[in-house]
């Protein structure tokens, strides 16, 4: 379960985030949408322990893994160490696994700058889940894909979760993608920031 | 058009037939001998031994310094890459040490320390550690926040960190600052040996320089190059090539 209670939060003298609470629950998908600028990504980088300079508490599991917008893996390192490296105690064999349920088997010996941008973020979702989180956080992760490709990756990763479990927070500025793999949608508001009454 | 593999060995040949012209206009043995003159004294000093105890005595210092200055500029630029607040502070170290001339350091080691290993050891470092410093610094500058934030959300622990995300987008600046580090600190060491030191390449040089001997200087000295352009091919090359092999996979 993720508990989110922040208070404020400023860069310098600039007020972004004003009180913005809410929890998700184990196994539940949470949106939170809203214009760009207002503050997603920075309420996602305090949930996700990136940014501890804030007022407020943040409850969350302590596995947790994250999806960004770019694939973010590291180049010089295989496919099946991206997943290993990034998930102590996760054992070759269910690495291996893990790259056989998002459609790469047999590309665990390749470098991510071998594989197209497709298998790229189906690594990124890979490693994601290969370490059964208790947290997922999803960053706007089919922004920048054409539709057909987004419907098929939005399909695995409603997948993925569905097996998983993981309490998952999902920003985004795309509503359909938000009524589609969420269960709640909170909208980010004003300025500071605040969460309006959900729907 | 000749092979492009082929190019640096016609450019060595090139200057090695500028040498022999130069040696024949000139026509003093004593000022310029040909190469063909350094071979037999070449053989002499290898056979004696000489030769590669001078070699190994620089070759140890060079590994020792060149050891010493890529670790502690390497772990100074990671940090002042990283920290603004330690960069502001440690900066104009580097700029007043990068500034100050080898030769200063190393007449300074020799008066405070003594004539010693540790001595000679210590000035080559002083000298390259800034060099190290400065290049390691822009690459910690550029790591990507992404990659960082990452390994922040999976808890990587920060040797993980240290190995898999930080040092191999640092490789490209180590590599850089090793190739150009060891070029330089060779040349150093060669100073410290033939200021205080009783053994070495810069030893042997300081001796027949002052027996006004150019063929000896020149064995000596071509000895060493030579084997440090193996060093660079056999071990550097093959290195950088590894490190970068993700990139041409």
């Amino acid at each position: 379960m993720i508990k989110v209670a922040i208070l404020s939060k400023s860069y310098g003298d600039t007020q972004v985030l004003g009180r913005v609470e809410f929890a998700v629950q184990a196994g539940e998908t949470v949106a939170l949408v809203g214009p760009s600028g207002i503050g997603k990504s920075t309420i996602l980088r305090i949930v996700a322990g990136i940014d501890g300079a804030f007022e407020g508490q943040v409850e969350r599991p302590d596995a947790a893994a994250i999806v960004f917008q770019e694939p973010t893996l590291l180049p010089w390192r295989s496919a099946l160490d991206n997943l290993l490296l990034t998930c102590p105690g996760l054992k070759p064999d269910a690495a291996l696994h893990a790259l056989d349920r998002v459609g790469l088997a047999g590309k665990d010996k390749e470098f991510p700058g071998q594989l197209s941008l497709g298998q790229q973020r189906r690594l990124s979702l890979a490693r994601a889940f290969a370490g059964r989180p208790g947290m997922l956080i999803l960053d706007e992760p089919f922004v920048s894909l054409d539709p057909h490709m987004a419907d098929t990756m939005m399909t695995l990763t409603e997948d993925l979760i569905a097996e998983a479990r993981p309490a998952t927070l999902l920003v985004t500025h795309a509503e359909a993608e938000a009524n589609r793999l969420a269960d709640r949608v909170l909208r980010l508001q004003g300025d500071p920031a605040t969460l309006k009454a959900e729907s | 058009m000749p092979d492009n593999r082929a190019t640096p060995f016609l450019s060595i040949l090139g200057l090695l037939t500028l040498w022999v012209v130069a040696a024949l206009l000139t026509d003093d043995p004593q000022t310029l001998p040909t190469p063909w003159q350094l071979i037999p004294l070449f053989q002499r000093e290898l056979a004696s031994g000489e030769l590669v105890h001078h070699l190994g005595a620089t070759l140890i210092r060079v590994m020792w310094a060149f050891t010493l200055a890529m670790g502690f500029g390497v772990a100074l630029g990671i940090v002042m890459g990283r920290s603004e607040r330690v960069n502001r502070w440690l900066d104009p170290w580097l700029v007043i040490f990068l500034n100050l001339p080898a030769l200063v350091l190393i007449v300074l080691c020799y008066l405070w320390i003594g004539l010693t290993e540790i001595a000679a050891i210590l000035a080559v470092t002083f000298n390259k550690i800034p060099n190290v410093a400065t290049v390691v610094r822009e690459g910690a500058r550029a790591l990507s926040p992404d990659l960082d934030a990452m390994a922040k959300v999976y808890r990587m622990s920060w040797l993980a960190r240290l190995r898999h995300v930080v040092l191999p987008q640092l490789a490209p600046y180590i590599a850089a600052a090793a190739r150009g580090g060891v070029a330089v600190i060779w040349k150093i060491v060669l100073v410290v040996e033939f200021l205080g030191r009783s053994s070495g390449i810069g030893f042997q040089i300081h001796l027949y320089f002052q027996l006004f001997d150019v063929a000896m200087v020149l064995v000596y000295a071509l000895s060493f190059i030579f084997v440090m352009l193996l060093v660079e091919w056999a071990i550097l090359q093959p290195w950088e090539r590894r490190v970068r092999r993700w990139r041409s996979a």
